[in-house]
């Protein structure tokens, strides 16, 4: 078991860094009225950073990839989370090991 | 069974599929981690100060020996900086929260923990009980997945081939439409998704993920705008 100490202020900083980002929401809120079309905005957040996330994967890896994702959210529609990952996992599976 | 014990587990009811999601991808981190000779220890640290799962990954991608803490620290920063947005939309659904419990909580806000309980304060009021019962078995999950994955190392078969690598794009894809309300969400997918994927392939590290989130923000506040126009 070593601990480089480069290593630890690595992490440590990642570690800062992360933190920072995650609390700077609360400060942010407070400082920013949050009324109509701003409430509209703030909605908006959750599906616009899970697609950013998502899209390299979803359209620019590779064919396996762009067709499980359709699999998963064609799936995601009727049901549950479990049984849609597990659907889009075994058909990027599939799909690779056809070579696609 | 009292209040909160029955909160704790709808939580840790809620976040169980993303746990065995998470597992794989922690067990590749840890293997992953193992190859850039960080130790067990070094790695389970990681996982357990950070607790962001994609700013590690790309951590193990431009590690270099010895460690750069400000080019690690400066990548963590870009590739985290949705998290401002995530905990300023999740800020304004705390009610049931203390002042200083509302800074924990935030404090264990992963890509997971955030969506699960933005979809639960969609439809019932979001407490710290269940907040907590989403977070513990997960941290737990991700921190000890990646031990395992450092101590087991080489001897874990690849993930790519059996797919698991995909178990989290496929988490997220069930989010999103989780999340779909109609034409406007539209409007912030295609934005977020087109700025992603265009970003990614002439921007060189993870810039895509903030210029995603902001394109499809400024969809949504200009489709707001025009529908104030027309129904004034």
């Amino acid at each position: 078991m070593t601990l480089d100490f480069a290593t630890l202020l690595a992490i440590l900083a990642m570690a800062v860094a992360t933190m920072l980002t995650r609390v700077s929401g609360l400060f942010l809120i407070r400082h920013v009225s949050l009324e109509g079309s701003r409430r509209k905005a703030i909605e908006s957040i959750p599906p616009a950073v899970l697609m950013a996330v998502v899209a390299p994967t979803a359209f620019s890896t590779g064919i396996a990839e762009t067709l499980a994702c359709a699999v998963t959210a064609f799936a995601a529609f009727r049901l549950p989370m479990l049984v849609s990952v597990a659907l889009g996992v075994a058909s990027v599976a599939i799909l690779r090991s056809l070579g696609l | 069974m009292n209040g909160n014990a029955t909160e704790f587990l709808g939580g840790m009811r809620a976040i169980a599929p993303l746990i065995a999601a998470v597992i794989p991808i922690g067990l590749v981190f840890g293997a992953l981690a193992a190859t850039k000779e960080l130790s067990p220890l070094e790695t389970g640290l990681m996982s357990a100060l950070v607790f962001a799962g994609g700013s590690q990954f790309v951590a193990m991608d431009i590690w270099t020996h010895p460690a750069s803490w400000t080019g690690v620290g400066f990548a963590a920063l870009l590739v985290n900086i949705r998290h401002v947005l995530m905990s300023a939309s999740l800020a304004t659904k705390m009610q049931s929260f203390g002042p200083r419990s509302r800074y924990l909580a935030m404090l264990f806000l992963a890509d997971e923990i955030w969506a699960m309980a933005e979809f639960r304060a969609g439809v019932a009021r979001l407490t710290p009980a269940w907040f907590a019962g989403l977070v513990a078995p997960f941290y737990l999950a991700w921190v000890l997945s990646a031990l395992a994955g450092a101590t087991l190392g080489a001897f874990l078969g690849d993930p790519v081939v059996l797919g698991l690598d995909f178990a989290f794009p496929a988490v997220f894809i069930v989010l999103v439409i989780g999340f779909w309300k109609g034409p406007e969400t539209g409007a912030v997918l295609l934005a977020s998704g087109v700025a992603a994927v265009v970003t990614q392939h002439f921007v060189p590290g993870v810039w895509y993920i903030a210029a995603g989130a902001l394109a499809g923000l400024m969809a949504a506040i200009v489709s707001g705008h025009r529908r104030m126009e027309v129904t004034p």
